[in-house]
């Protein structure tokens, strides 16, 4: 099986405390330290377990700068035979439909059965599989927790609800988002990622993949970030006071603001 | 006038709550919008939330095929990408569901996407003023989405305020318009969640139990104003070590990392390595009856009191509205 | 008077010689020796090196104490004694062993320099010597074939129950025992049967009993019983020689090679392979133990030194607390599996596609290790057992299977420098708490210089519960008139655990990035009191100045006269100190903190059963608190358990983990109100005067 994995460099949420820079308009990017999207190591760790039992080959791509090239080693490290980096200025402010488009054109260069992204990164949107598979006109499923291949088809368990699982049948060629927890991710050292550290890793632009520069990028956004702000938070918890039926009666309010009840 | 339809989704013929958002969300948009409800489905189930949504909407839009009696969301896209309108804007709640189908239905409509939307701030234009969250919740966004050529939003369930139900509307049957509805995607079977078999990871209110509970019989407490909160009973590592609950409940660096919205944190001191496992900002209740546990520095709110005794009065409280 | 025939001269049915026996059953019990023990040898020779030859005369010294002077052995009093005089008999016996094998072709045989008044002497010896092997060895016999120490089970999982053969084996030296003593004694009977001269044995020795029964015998009976003793002897004597290599006796020929061998640097880790420097390591195409030959050779001689006698087990804290390992079986199912790649009896190498943590192991079982250490500072064979942790690690790490439990910290410490994945640039915050900075400065090293660098390391900068350390530290410092700074946001992780847990690369991250921080700061000396964070410095980093706990800089301030203690404020309570590994058993500071502690006037101070180089291990630092092993009890609950009984009430440690660790274990055994535990530097902070 050829198997297309789409991962993406973020900002770790574990390893980060997020900040606003001085003019308050973004994040202080200074102490921010970056790795794969989580969830596109479950992808990443899930390909590798089908080629291991069912043989073929999988390729890494992200969108991204050159810095972006960190996050296809680890992944390399990991067991991915191949790695691509779509980088172009073209592609700088693209929205969750101009990466789609972007990946979409990388995917029709290749020959891929599967192509796998994580359920969602550092945007929240949970987007691109879904874009790109509508793109392409392959079959889509969301927040797979289980894959079982079979012939010339594959049958995916989704996390819905309630901790339930719906099981379909999805024809291949096929776009699948990945949910955390489908697996357990092998862990990546120092020493595997130097050893990928020599590959070559191919990078193709806007030209190479033939696409418009009008379509992606800024210019093809129709989503655009304005700033970023942390909704406030006091220090040390507001300490609610009085008789028990005071305190729940205020507790109550509060929790039904916050979506607790 | 801004076209908004919502897509409402619906289980064994009642409406989920969301469906009472989405007049709110769609106000915030454009005050003056018109909002059409669309309901997919087969049957009697489908007429009784149709029929439902009229009290709320002034024209719900039904499609009825056997194909899209279980929400295959390859089949309703392709079936509201033959019913609404070019241009229009469709709400679609951000649950398991909207994000398997959203996404792709913005394509096939060749429109903007945003999605997890929390708030809107208006309409400047065609010119959409959207809020939303990034990095798990650890930051918010101003966003701006050109509507110009319409727009599939999904919103996060339970931020916008529900509408009372005051509308008398009508039931437009556009099954006929809905086209072909072959799918390279076939539902099989829905897998129940074992029993016992709790994921605490997925739930928005934990109520999370620490030494404060003092006994294993004492969990039942938890656990019933849990259910009385729609939330799954979590813990700190001391009650998995004593064994009164099992190893996939225990939140901390040592055990579960959960995102929930709010957190009741009871009985629990608030250690440094029981905070690790607590990301993306929740709302944090604490109630203790030491009035210098750590848990107070980092909670939102704070209640100095028996979690024995809180508990149970809380649960009541809940259950009487 | 007539002489009893020797084996040597002796016809049997009167024409077929002995001697064709004594001649034969050395060549060929020789000669099938040699060719075990090749076979033996054979996965030695495929091992990975091991470095074994540096400090002789701490090899010597080892060689005088813990083999000959079998030092270990009474740790374990009843079976120490027991062993302890089979072994010492072995060494007289020996010789007499020996000589009665060339007795066999030359009769009259004296060993070289024994024909004298120092031959009379050692005959006395010899047989007082071989009277206590037969008396120790029945109640041996009896200890494991009836009593049966819990110690020596076997559970079902790890194989089959080695009673029968502890048995046989008595049984053999037994009949080695009575054999040489009959053969002796019929003939001393004979001889005084025949009127002639004779000197009876040592007087109510074995051979003295049998010679004064035996005088009731015909001299027919005395003539065959003399030479059906020697060929019994002779016979026990080479197949008992020729059965050691085939099980657990191997150590009665290996022991003395594996103590030779053993650890002489304490608390370090070995290399990755050795004669491949840290800068070379880029070069290595596998890390760490997968397969069985990625042992070292002397990590396999240690599996063929296994004696089995639980010792390492009985004080393994993972394995009192139920988790799945006893570094016992860690030993005997590598020996059971050399057994089976290479067998005697055949040429052919059985060879396993599967790692060892999938087909001997499993990976609970070998995260499960504290590295405490206990089991090393047990073994009276010097097993180690810390090294093979590390290599086993290093290969699961090198093959991606790490828990996801500890794949988190471990990306922190990657990315951040310590494993919470907390900012670098608040390392220090722990000095700015409002109270500590009104009367308190810290120096940064990064901006001033100082004599002294205040290592801090991960836990006591960012946990909350924890940062009191470092303050309570700075404080002593600065009080006992030390000049120091801390290196601040340029401190990393000590990696003490990174490094234990298999991550050698990401150690070697750290260590670069700390050794540099710290020659920059150009400081005479390192103190720090994190235990870890000491041995890490001390005995894994290299070229860095002196490095001391803080317990020993208040021990030398007391003495000095530069710190001086109020009296004890609780006077009504018992105190009790816990000894960290890291302190104790890994870098052997056990007085200084108790010296400390008994400066305070009026202080009460109990001793734990376990203490010392037996303390009993908190549950393990560093990385081991991100680590969720399966476990029956805690090992903290299992310690402070032992505090209660030792009539404790409050706890002194001197570890930042051990604190979080028994401070929870307080907690979980619901003995809150009844037991504290505090740090050293709380208790000294709060009694300075």
């Amino acid at each position: 099986m050829e198997i297309l994995v789409c991962v993406k460099r973020v900002p770790d949420t574990a390893e980060n405390e997020f900040e606003l820079n001085s003019e308050g308009n973004d994040l202080d990017r200074d102490d921010l330290v970056y790795s794969v999207n989580e969830w596109d190591n479950y992808a990443v760790e899930e390909a590798i377990q089908i080629v291991d039992n069912l043989g073929g080959s999988i390729t890494v791509v992200t969108v991204g700068d050159d810095e972006a090239e960190e996050v296809l080693r680890r992944e390399m490290a990991m067991g991915a035979n191949n790695g691509v980096l779509l980088s172009d200025e073209a592609f700088e402010g693209s929205d969750g439909k101009g990466i789609a488009t972007i990946l979409k054109a990388e995917v029709e260069k290749g020959n891929y059965d599967l192509i796998l992204t994580g359920a969602q990164a550092d945007e929240g949107a949970g987007q691109i599989g879904g874009m790109l598979a509508a793109m392409l006109d392959y079959p889509y499923a969301s927040l797979v927790n289980k894959i079982e291949p079979a012939d010339g088809k594959i049958k995916v368990g989704r996390e819905i609800e309630g901790g339930n699982q719906e099981m379909n049948e999805i024809e291949l060629p096929c776009v699948l988002s990945i949910q955390t927890g489908i697996n357990e991710p092998r862990y990546v050292g120092i020493r595997g990622i130097r050893k990928v550290a020599s590959v070559d890793i191919p990078v193709k632009g806007a030209g190479d993949l033939g696409l418009d520069a009008g379509s992606v990028g800024e210019a093809g956004a129709k989503i655009k970030r304005v700033d970023y702000f942390v909704p406030d938070l006091g220090d040390g918890a507001e300490m609610l006071e009085g008789s028990t039926d005071e305190i729940v009666e205020k507790l109550i309010e509060k929790l039904k603001a916050k979506g607790g009840l | 006038m801004t076209q908004i339809f919502a897509y409402v989704p619906f289980k064994n013929g009642v409406a989920e709550d969301v469906a009472l958002e989405f007049p709110g969300a769609a106000k915030k948009i454009d005050a003056g919008a018109s909002v059409t409800a669309v309901v997919t489905g087969s049957g009697a189930d489908l007429d009784k939330v149709a029929g439902e949504l009229t009290k709320v909407y002034s024209e719900v839009i039904k499609i009825d095929n056997a194909a899209m009696a279980y929400p295959n969301a390859e089949v309703v896209r392709k079936a509201l990408t033959n019913i609404i309108p070019a241009g229009a804007i469709v709400l679609v709640a951000h649950d398991t569901f909207g994000m398997d189908l959203a996404p792709g239905l913005s394509i096939k409509l060749e429109s903007a996407y945003a999605a997890d939307v929390v708030d809107f701030e208006g309409m400047d234009g065609s010119t959409l003023k959207i809020v939303r969250q990034e990095l798990g919740g650890a930051v918010s966004t101003h966003v701006t989405c050109d509507a110009s050529a319409g727009a599939v939003l999904t919103i996060r369930p339970g931020t916008f305020a529900p509408v009372d139900g005051s509308a008398s509307g009508a039931v437009v049957d556009k099954s006929g318009d809905a086209g072909d509805l072959s799918a390279k995607r076939t539902f099989l079977e829905v897998v129940e969640a074992e029993v016992g078999e709790v994921d605490i990871t997925k739930s928005d209110v934990l109520v999370s139990i620490g030494r404060g509970i003092e006994d294993e019989d004492n969990i039942e407490i938890a656990q019933e104003l849990a259910d009385a909160m729609g939330a799954v009973v979590s813990c700190s590592r001391p009650i998995v070590d004593a064994k009164w609950l099992e190893k996939s409940r225990q939140v901390g660096t040592s055990g579960q990392t959960v995102k929930p919205k709010v957190y009741m944190a009871m009985g629990i001191s608030g250690s440094f390595q029981h905070m690790g496992g607590i990301k993306g900002n929740p709302f944090i209740v604490a109630v203790n009856k030491n009035p210098k546990a750590p848990i107070f520095q980092v909670a939102d709110v704070g209640i100095v009191e028996d979690i024995l005794e809180f508990m149970p009065a809380l649960q009541e409280a809940i259950e009487a509205l | 008077m007539s002489t009893i025939i020797a084996p040597a001269h002796y016809l049997l049915f009167g024409f077929i010689p002995t001697m064709i026996l004594s001649f034969l059953l050395p060549v060929i019990g020789v000669g099938l020796f040699t060719y075990i023990m090749a076979r033996r040898i054979a996965p030695l020779v495929r091992a990975n090196p091991d470095y074994c030859f540096n400090n002789i005369p701490k090899r010597i010294k080892h060689l005088a104490v813990v083999w000959l002077g079998q030092i270990r052995q009474p740790r374990y009093m009843q079976a120490g004694v027991l062993h302890i005089i089979i072994f010492a008999g072995f060494l007289i016996l020996s010789i007499r062993s020996i000589s009665l094998v060339i007795m066999g072709v030359f009769p009259g045989y004296v060993f070289p320099g024994l024909d004298g008044t120092l031959g009379v002497v050692y005959n006395v010896i010899k047989d007082y010597a071989a009277t206590a092997v037969l008396v120790a060895c029945i109640i041996a016999a009896y200890r494991r074939g009836i009593k049966k120490p819990a110690r020596y089970a076997v559970p079902e999982k790890y194989g089959h129950d080695h009673t029968a053969e502890a048995v046989f084996v008595l049984g053999l030296i037994s009949t080695l025992m009575i054999s040489e003593s009959m053969f002796e004694a019929a003939a001393i009977a004979f001889t005084y049967n025949t009127g002639g001269d004779v000197h009876f044995p040592a007087f109510f020795s074995l051979a003295w009993f049998f010679a004064k029964i035996l005088r009731l015998a015909s001299l027919e009976f005395l003539q065959g019983l003399h030479i059906i003793m020697y060929y019994v002897h002779d016979f026990t004597f080479f197949f008992f020689l020729c059965f050691l290599p085939l099980g657990k006796h191997f150590h009665v020929i290996t022991s003395v090679f594996n103590v030779f061998f053993m650890r002489v640097k304490k608390g370090n880790i070995k290399p990755v392979r050795h004669g491949v420097s840290d800068e070379e390591l880029d070069n290595l195409e596998s890390f760490g133990v997968k397969k069985f030959e990625d042992f070292t050779w002397k990590q396999m001689l240690d599996f063929y030194s296994c004696a089995d006698c639980g010792r390492c087990s009985d004080q393994c804290p993972a394995n009192a607390a139920g988790r799945p390992l006893s570094p016992r079986f860690i030993t005997i199912k590598a020996r059971d599996l050399i057994f089976k790649n290479y067998p005697i009896k055949s040429g052919i190498i059985y060879k396993s596609d599967k790692l060892l943590v999938e087909d001997i192991y499993t990976e609970d079982e070998i995260w499960s290790c504290t590295t405490c250490g206990a089991c090393e500072q047990e073994c009276p064979l010097g097993i180690e057992y810390i090294d093979k942790m590390v290599d086993l690690r290093r290969g699961m790490v090198d093959e991606g299977m790490v828990p996801q439990s500890l794949q988190k910290p471990l990306k922190a410490l990657e990315k951040r420098g310590n494993p919470y994945g907390k900012m670098e640039k608040k390392r220090a915050d722990w000095a700015q708490e409002k109270d500590f900075a009104q009367t308190h400065t810290v120096k940064d090293l990064s901006q001033e210089s100082a004599d002294t660098l205040y290592f801090v390391d991960s836990i006591t900068s960012y946990d909350d519960n924890i940062q009191d350390i470092a303050r309570r530290t700075a404080i002593i410092l600065e009080k006992a008139g030390v000049d120091f700074g801390i290196l601040g946001k340029d401190e990393k992780d000590s990696g003490n655990e990174v490094l234990r847990f298999g991550e050698e690369m990401l150690y070697q991250d750290l260590k670069a990035q700390n050794t540099e921080a710290i020659l920059g700061a150009g400081v005479r000396q390192i103190v720090t009191a994190d235990p870890h964070a000491l041995n890490a410095l001390k005995n894994d980093y290299k070229g860095l100045p002196p490095v001391k706990h803080i317990s020993e800089i208040v021990a030398e301030k007391i003495k000095s006269g530069d710190l001086m203690m109020k009296r004890c404020k609780n006077r009504n309570k018992v105190y009790v100190y816990h000894d960290p590994c890291y302190l104790g058993r890994h870098n052997s500071i056990y007085e200084s903190p108790r010296q400390a502690m008994d400066a305070i006037a009026g202080l009460t101070r109990v001793e734990l059963e376990k203490s010392r180089d037996r303390s009993f291990c908190c549950g393990g630092g560093g990385l081991m608190l991100f680590y969720e092993p399966e476990e029956e009890t805690r090992m903290g609950v299992l310690r402070v358990n032992m505090a209660a009984e030792a009539g404790a009430n409050v706890i002194v440690t001197a570890c930042p983990f051990c604190l979080v660790n028994i401070q929870d274990a307080i907690k979980v055994a619901g003995k809150e109100g009844e037991i504290e535990a505090i740090d050293f530097t709380q208790l000294i902070e709060e009694h300075l005067a």
